[in-house]
């Protein structure tokens, strides 16, 4: 069985664990940096970026997870997720925040705005229609979200979304992005996948899978036989998902 | 459909959705995004900051810790709006807020400086005796207090996105978190074991809507985020209540009315994400300094603050 790691400092790994379940997938609670060693693929979740980067700090993982995604092992972040990934945040907090690093993007931390800018909106992603079947858009919820401004060559647009007038003149204090008419929210770069809404609060487990073909793709037939460590001590309790509103 | 004469008996969705345009699960998406996390009280931005620094997943702006309303006394009310943006201009993280139970005014003026989730807490004084804030007319997400699964879900049904326990706020002492976390989890438990022609019966006794109740029942949990309060002073007190079973905790008078805020507040948001590791736990609970004061609950002359709504 395939064993993906889940990085549970804060935020929503209890949902990206449920999500990978729904598809057959074991999902591996991923707390310290030796844990990383168990896994050959990792989701990095939605929550407070700057509480995860705390967080990581305290238990000296930023190496780890940038050695992690040096070797080429398929990582993905949801949300604050893929502010690690990015190469260059702004709107960070006061004195910035560690970044992991290695997706050559530059991402503008709660883009869109507080709560009360947050929205669900379908969005259109040519790409995940046509390797995963479904309908040509998805359910994207967007939670103080990240926005991607810029890419690099190496990095392909997986999906993007147009922002109306009205979310422009509240979206950001700096001015230089009130000119932006269409962000980019899901981007893929060789084995790094990144999507600044969260898959893992709707039922639709396409972004999922997508990602299990991506871990497919590096060929991990030699990590099946892997039993994660001390990471699941918890698994004899019953596991409680939280409902899915639609 | 009140113009067609069209009643509707039973809704589709156990909770309605609202006429306006912030769906419940973006409502409750945030309070999602904040599981595993701690909140904590701050009253100006540097204590933001120092929260923030610390590793805070959300600060809650009001004008004096529950400590200070025990020891002052007085009435307590949403802080000045001035403040909560100064609060927010500082910190990246989300910022929440209370208003007084009842208070929908104050609700809206806390919608209206974009607040992130507003706080219908019974540690203000309670505006209204008998009604809560209608939270569906909102389009900001709201987080409610509870003793019992009832109680939580009526606060549920009234449109709050979020609970909390709420133990007794400003006593350092945890005894009433952990009498209303063991309640809701005893109850549901016993919901899940109960026969479906029971569960009638269950609600009325409870004095929670059915569909809600129902709800629960299949699900096996509370149908939103449930944080635990009301009285967490030390990283073991955090931990505690993530292994009763909450979602994430808020900390009030406990950080910034202890010797060293800025290292305990570090202590426990590791506490809540290490919370079944007890050598992390040992590690973070050494040398932390003076403890806030704990208030003994024995005494009859203490107010209790969870009794002040229903």
């Amino acid at each position: 069985m395939t064993l993906v790691g889940v990085l549970a400092l804060q935020g929503s790994f209890n949902e990206h664990i449920a999500a990978l379940r729904r598809v057959g997938v074991k999902g591996v609670e991923i707390r310290k940096p030796e844990q990383l060693e168990n896994v050959g693929s990792l989701i990095i979740p939605g929550g407070e970026s700057t509480t995860m980067a705390k967080l990581a700090e305290y238990h000296n993982l930023f190496p780890a997870l940038r050695e992690f995604v040096k070797m080429g092992k398929p990582v993905w972040g949801t949300c604050a997720g893929l502010i690690f990934l990015a190469n260059k945040a702004t709107g960070q907090k006061t004195g910035g925040q560690e970044l992991i690093g290695g997706l050559d993007c530059t991402v503008h931390r709660n883009f869109f705005g507080s709560q009360i800018q947050s929205f669900e909106a379908d969005i259109a992603a040519p790409e995940l229609s046509s390797k995963e079947g479904g309908p040509e858009t998805f359910r994207g919820v967007f939670i103080r979200a990240p926005a991607i401004l810029e890419v690099g060559p190496e990095v392909q647009v997986l999906a993007d979304y147009h922002v109306s007038s009205d979310k422009e003149s509240d979206s950001s204090e700096e001015g230089n992005t009130t000119s932006v008419k269409r962000v980019i929210v899901a981007v893929r770069q060789g084995n790094l996948l990144a999507t600044a809404f969260h898959p893992e609060l709707t039922a639709d487990t396409r972004w999922h899978s997508y990602f299990l073909k991506m871990i497919g793709e590096v060929g991990e037939g030699s990590l099946s036989s892997i039993v994660a460590v001390g990471t699941d001590s918890h698994s004899n309790q019953p596991r409680i998902d939280f409902p899915i509103y639609q | 459909m009140a113009d067609t004469g069209v009643v509707t008996v039973y809704g589709n969705g156990a909770i309605y959705e609202t006429a306006k345009k912030s769906p419940f699960s973006v409502k409750v998406g945030l309070a999602q995004m904040l599981r595993g996390g701690v909140i904590m009280d701050v009253v100006n931005a540097e204590q933001a900051r120092i929260a923030e620094e610390a590793g805070a997943c959300a600060v809650m702006a009001l004008e004096r810790v529950p400590a200070d309303i025990r020891a002052q006394g007085g009435v307590a009310r949403m802080s000045d709006p001035q403040l909560i943006k100064e609060i927010k201009q500082a910190v990246t993280i989300p910022v929440m807020a209370k208003a007084r139970i009842g208070h929908f005014v104050e609700a809206q003026i806390l919608e209206a400086i974009g607040i992130d989730y507003v706080d219908e807490s019974e540690v203000l004084t309670v505006a209204d005796e008998d009604n809560h804030i209608n939270k569906h007319n909102f389009r900001i997400p709201f987080v409610c207090g509870c003793r019992n699964l009832g109680e939580a879900l009526r606060r549920v049904r009234e449109g709050a996105a979020m609970i909390r326990t709420k133990g007794e706020a400003g006593t350092g002492n945890i005894i009433e978190a952990v009498r209303h976390v063991r309640s809701v989890m005893s109850d549901i438990r016993v919901l899940r074991n109960m026969d479906d022609d029971e569960v009638f019966s269950f609600a009325k006794k409870i004095a929670a809507p059915y569909d809600l109740v129902m709800q629960t029942k299949q699900l096996g949990r509370l149908p939103v985020v449930h944080f635990a309060a009301g009285g967490v002073a030390t990283p073991a007190d955090a931990a505690l209540m993530m292994q009763l079973g909450c979602d994430g905790v808020f900390v009030g008078s406990g950080v910034f009315k202890s010797g060293d805020p800025a290292r305990r507040a570090r202590a426990i948001v590791q506490a809540v994400t290490h919370y079944s590791d007890p050598d992390v736990l040992a590690e973070v609970s050494c040398g932390l300094g003076e403890a806030m004061v704990g208030i003994n609950l024995n005494d009859d002359k203490v107010e209790r603050y969870a009794n002040r709504s229903e």
